[in-house]
């Protein structure tokens, strides 16, 4: 993977290279993350995306609840495609939330100390969209007040859930994953909110954090403890993530329509979720760093690492269609060879060339140094792998269903005004909870910033690799 | 009125993580052992100075990934075999195989509410009320302040000889803590 940290070049640009510009000491950096919270005035920009992002929520809770007034029949689904915006939706959000898991976990055990601006706020990520994700089945079931029906319960039907089904794998392991998502936000963000607790000079402020702070007071046996829970946290979130998108695929993989019952699905969908994850990341650091001031914790280190990291995801994803379309012609089977050729040719060829467009030709660009540290090319081009994703996902989706085995019961698919107000309208339910995150919650992880700062280490990192724990020496004599 | 009450302890302040891991290996060394030390940040070799244990988390932890994956594979073992048995596909009713996916995700569940609820517990928190909440400066130890208490039930404390002790250790300030 494209993480590796070497010393910067190209040290002579206006904008750091290193994970932490500026001058920063342990109190500089805590005021200036806090003070986005503790400030007593709330932005106009602020107050204007909120209220457009609120105003798009509220479209949300409109179309759901004529949604469940009225049916599904409301949406574009109907045999042959009954998978459409919803499932492509659920897909696209729950692979969004895997890059927040990946930047917290993984890149913490793999000891990457870039992560440390940008898990914070990664975390937040895939919180919303695992939330904006769930949404998706439910409403999808069309009697959405059954749901708890795909819980394994003891009830007066004597029924119990069907665990041979991946559908049934889902619900475990999507309900797994927004339970440890949160537990990991939760934790990391303990002692920052016992930050807040200390420096809030409003009594609303301190009564709140100090209730979610939960008393820490920093002691070492407790720091002790946390780091150990922490770690083994980011331990049990690796393999979940992978398990998680692994078996969103196989809700397709296990099926027999032609274009999903594919064994390269799991790894290839782990890709995606990670690719796009990261696009969605990049979406939103640009401009919260440029609007918040932050280029001192959110530098270009991070910005040329996270494309890096997008460059090799795609990678993988540009082999998963190679694959996908040599299988096809390998297995020398009438049904997935037509398939494929309806991907190229068909009705919805436009989607697939998009979608090769977007998420294989336009973002080979980051292989230059040059478009990595633009900024604003680097944002456009996480908007276009965005779109990409969502594109591959509708394509899976609606072009493996609208024509399989029998001619006559060919049929078409479109999106209808309700399927683009939910989707619009989850958008705006992300955006709105990330307003209201900003707003009341340290974005950045403040207690990590700290340990990025050269005084933080008791001892100087010495050059060769010191033995383990420093011992307690004379002490215990 | 409540001046008979006998004082939490000391609180000392240092300026730097080196200066706490010091000063904690010094009081070790004096023969302290009823100590806590506090920073903003967790600090490497810190515990250690202090002469602390490793944690028990890691084992409890363990526990809670076995429960869950047991709980997990058994709740599907008695759906599938003696609560509801089905022929899907004409495969056996315990096909174990099937069952893989929902026991991973229920030990990885159970390891992480027991990574979480068990390091609260351990660190027992929640704790809205502690006397160090009495020191101002104390609110320094989210931010950039590093300190060292001895509390007053150590066998060797005592107010002057240990304020005296603590004063030696250069640090910034050196406060009593009340109940």
């Amino acid at each position: 993977m494209a993480t590796e940290t070497p010393p910067a070049a190209g040290a002579a640009e206006t904008e750091t290279m290193e994970i932490i510009g500026g001058a920063h000491t342990f109190g500089t950096v805590t005021d200036k993350i806090s003070a986005i919270v503790l400030t007593k005035k709330t932005g106009r920009g602020w107050q204007l995306g909120f209220l457009v992002a609120f105003a798009i929520t509220m479209m949300l809770l409109y179309a759901v609840a004529y949604l469940i007034s009225t049916g599904i029949g409301i949406w574009g689904n109907n045999v042959p495609v009954g998978w459409g915006f919803d499932i492509t939706n659920f897909v696209w959000w729950i692979g969004i939330g895997h890059a927040g898991t990946l930047i917290s976990a993984v890149l913490l055990l793999l000891n990457q100390k870039w992560r440390t601006s940008i898990n914070r706020f990664a975390e937040a990520m895939t919180l919303f969209a695992v939330a904006c994700a769930g949404m998706y089945p439910l409403i999808h079931m069309g009697r959405a007040w059954f749901f708890y029906w795909l819980m394994p319960y003891p009830n007066t039907m004597q029924l119990w859930p069907q665990f041979r089904s991946p559908l049934v794998w889902d619900v475990f392991a999507v309900s797994t994953y927004a339970t440890v998502s949160l537990l990991f936000w939760y934790v990391g963000l303990i002692p920052d909110v016992a930050t807040l607790r200390d420096r809030s000079t409003s009594s609303v402020g301190r009564v709140v954090y100090g209730i979610l702070s939960m008393g820490w007071r920093g002691s070492a046996t407790h720091w002790h403890r946390y780091e150990t829970a922490y770690l083994l946290l980011a331990g049990l979130a690796t393999p979940l993530v992978v398990s998680v998108h692994t078996v969103v695929s196989f809700d397709f993989a296990v099926g027999i329509i032609p274009g999903w019952h594919t064994t390269i699905f799991p790894p290839y969908f782990v890709a995606g979720a990670i690719y796009s994850g990261f696009a969605m990341v990049l979406t939103l650091a640009i401009p919260i760093r440029a609007v918040y001031g932050l280029q001192d914790f959110i530098t270009l280190k991070h910005l040329d690492n996270m494309a890096k990291v997008m460059l090799a995801t795609g990678l993988l994803v540009a082999y998963g269609y190679a694959m996908e379309a040599f299988m096809a012609w390998y297995s020398n089977s009438t049904y997935e060879k037509f398939l494929m050729l309806n991907r190229f040719g068909g009705p919805y060829a436009f989607s697939y060339w998009m979608l090769i467009a977007c998420n294989i030709v336009i973002p080979q660009l980051m292989w230059f140094r040059a478009v990595r540290r633009n900024v604003p090319l680097l944002f456009v081009i996480s908007l276009i792998v965005n779109v990409g994703m969502w594109l591959e996902r509708y394509v899976i989706i609606v072009v493996s269903l609208h024509r399989d085995f029998l001619p006559s019961s060919w049929g078409m698919y479109a999106g209808t005004v309700w399927d683009w107000a939910t989707y619009i309208g989850t958008l705006g339910l992300f955006v709105a909870l990330l307003f209201l995150f900003i707003r009341f919650l340290p974005m950045i992880s403040i207690f990590e910033m700290r340990t990025l700062l050269p005084g933080a280490h008791a001892h100087p990192p010495a050059p060769e690799h010191q033995p383990g724990h420093a011992q307690p020496g004379e002490a215990t004599a | 009125m409540r001046e008979t009450l006998p004082p939490y302890g000391l609180l000392a302040e240092f300026d730097t993580p080196a200066d706490l891991i010091r000063a904690s290996r010094a009081a070790y060394g004096e023969g302290y052992r009823r100590m806590e030390a506090y920073s903003p940040f967790p600090v490497e070799g810190l515990t250690d100075a202090l002469g602390q244990r490793p944690s028990r988390l890691p084992f409890v932890v363990l526990m809670g990934g076995i429960l869950g994956g047991l709980i997990g594979y058994g709740l599907q073992y008695y759906a599938e075999v003696i609560g509801y048995p089905k022929n899907i596909g004409g495969r056996p009713f315990h096909s174990w195989p099937a069952f893989v996916p929902v026991t991973f995700e229920c030990t990885v569940l159970g390891a992480a509410l027991s990574a979480v609820l068990g390091m609260l517990a351990l660190n027992g928190l929640p704790m809205p009320y502690h006397p160090l909440f009495h020191v101002p400066s104390f609110a320094r130890a989210t931010r950039d302040g590093f300190f060292l208490s001895i509390k007053a039930e150590d066998p060797k404390f005592n107010l002057e000889a240990t304020a005296q002790f603590l004063r030696g250790l250069s640090p910034r300030d050196v406060q009593e803590v009340p109940q």
